[in-house]
């Protein structure tokens, strides 16, 4: 049986806010829809995040914050991912993140924010729409 | 360099990218696979790769955990597989072990990578064995490799770890007696985790049990051993149990010289196995005859085993 390609997502919560609802919800839908999701748990640094992204080779990486410290830790996030060699992976975002704070986020490099109230199809419809080519 | 050339030697250095970027295409590439695996082999045979099982619930992923740090304040370098299921319905995986390991992940000693096992049997997933081999020949002075916890039938690690640590807990509901034969006699040491529990006890007393009941004349017997994960009692103890095992399997060169060979044996033939089958199989199914006799099966004419005999006796003669 030939093993095919499994798109691998890396679901992470930086920062200190303790709700994880939202990312597991992601996390099992992305499941549910064929793909290999490696979820971190709460507080995590940046320096774990990009490391596992790291580690478990990852295809994505899906952000989920909710404290309103995105600015503080994203542009950290995406520095380790271009420092540790992994620009080619998609990283994505959800939570709390401010209309007015997205096209700043785009600009770090995430390539999409997900504000409250997006279907899961939504986020699972864009993975597999943008989910990088393998070198 | 091509990309496979550079992964191979980012992985003999040791560099953590190339060791990720290896597992991904043993994993999913079988072609570029054989040949990551035939340039780091010589280079393998070096760590210590032990094998965590049982059901789950008690607490595998928590243990390691602990055992990793213990084995780091001894100046050890490690590599983690966690092993959990592929849903058989969507083909995705959920794979959480690597949430109670996570402050690990930023100590350059550690590496831990979690795998889907793509319904693969036997509790591991198929490119486990090699992710192991990997690890090893990047120098990792361990490699843990954690099951998928289904707990019963999860035999297949004894083709991939040298020390195999069954890890149970009282009151999971899952019976000692009701673990099957094949992982009692496989394990070299007995963990029973969650020992502030009531019943500990007894469950330490019902694998005793058990154990007694093997008649056969072991070189090794598999101790006991009580931990609590959560506070890490215990831990220095079954850290201190697998070195010596570890010295066991070294100091015993005729078992270690038979166990060996049994391993090289068996891998050899899966891997002929594997070879032949598939291209016999291309090659039957590019012949009429195999269709002509997959519509008899379906008129019940003809059963699949007397089909699939007709059809190698024939191709058999050619020979």
């Amino acid at each position: 049986m030939q093993d095919t390609r499994k798109i691998r997502v890396l679901i992470a919560k930086p920062g200190l806010d303790s709700h994880d609802r939202g990312a597991k919800v992601v996390a099992r839908a992305l499941r549910d829809a064929g793909m290999e999701v490696i979820y971190t748990g709460l507080r995590q640094t940046p320096e774990q995040i990009a490391e596992t992204a790291l580690q478990e080779d990852v295809d994505v990486v899906g952000l989920s914050i909710l404290s309103g410290a995105h600015k503080t830790l994203f542009p950290r996030i995406m520095n380790l991912l271009k420092q540790k060699g992994l620009t080619d992976v998609m990283v994505f975002a959800g939570g709390i993140i401010p209309e007015e704070d997205a096209a700043e986020m785009k600009k770090l490099g995430i390539k999409e924010i997900f504000g409250p109230g997006t279907t899961t199809e939504a986020i699972i419809r864009y993975v597999l729409d943008n989910v990088p080519e393998r070198a | 360099m091509n990309r496979t050339e550079e992964i191979i030697s980012g992985v003999l250095a040791g560099d953590r990218r190339s060791i990720a970027r290896a597992i991904t295409i043993i994993e999913n590439e079988p072609v570029d696979a054989h040949k990551i695996v035939a340039a780091i082999y010589p280079r393998t045979g070096k760590a210590h790769i032990i094998g965590f099982t049982g059901p789950g619930g008690a607490g595998k992923s928590t243990l390691i955990e602990k055992v990793v740090r213990e084995y780091r304040r001894k100046g050890k370098t490690i590599g983690v597989v966690a092993v959990d299921p592929t849903s058989p319905f969507t083909g995705g995986a959920f794979l959480g072990d690597r949430i109670r390991m996570q402050e690990l992940s930023t100590d350059e000693g550690v590496f831990i990578r979690s795998m889907a096992s793509r319904n693969y049997p036997g509790g591991l997933a198929k490119a486990t064995k090699d992710a192991a081999k990997i690890l090893d020949a990047a120098g990792k002075d361990v490699v843990l490799v954690e099951t998928v916890g289904a707990g019963q039938s999860e035999v297949e690690i004894i083709k991939v770890a040298q020390t195999v640590v069954l890890i149970h807990a009282p009151g999971l509901g899952d019976e000692i007696q009701a673990i099957k034969a094949g992982l009692m006699e496989i394990a070299d040491i007995f963990v029973v985790n969650k020992a502030d529990r009531e019943n500990a006890d007894k469950t330490a007393m019902d694998i005793q049990a058990i154990l007694q009941l093997n008649n056969k004349e072991k070189a090794w017997r598999p101790p006991i051993l009580k931990t609590i994960a959560l506070s890490g009692e215990g831990v220095p103890q079954l850290v201190e149990k697998l070195e010596e095992h570890k010295r066991f399997l070294e100091g015993d060169t005729f078992h270690k010289r038979e166990l060996l060979k049994a391993t090289a044996e068996s891998e050899l033939a899966e891997a002929i196995k594997e070879r032949t089958a598939t291209s016999i199989l291309n090659d039957l199914k590019k012949e009429g005859k195999f269709d002509e006799l997959l519509q008899k099966i379906l008129r019940k004419e003809i059963d699949p085993t007397s089909a699939a005999e007709k059809l190698l006796s024939e191709k058999l003669r050619k020979h």
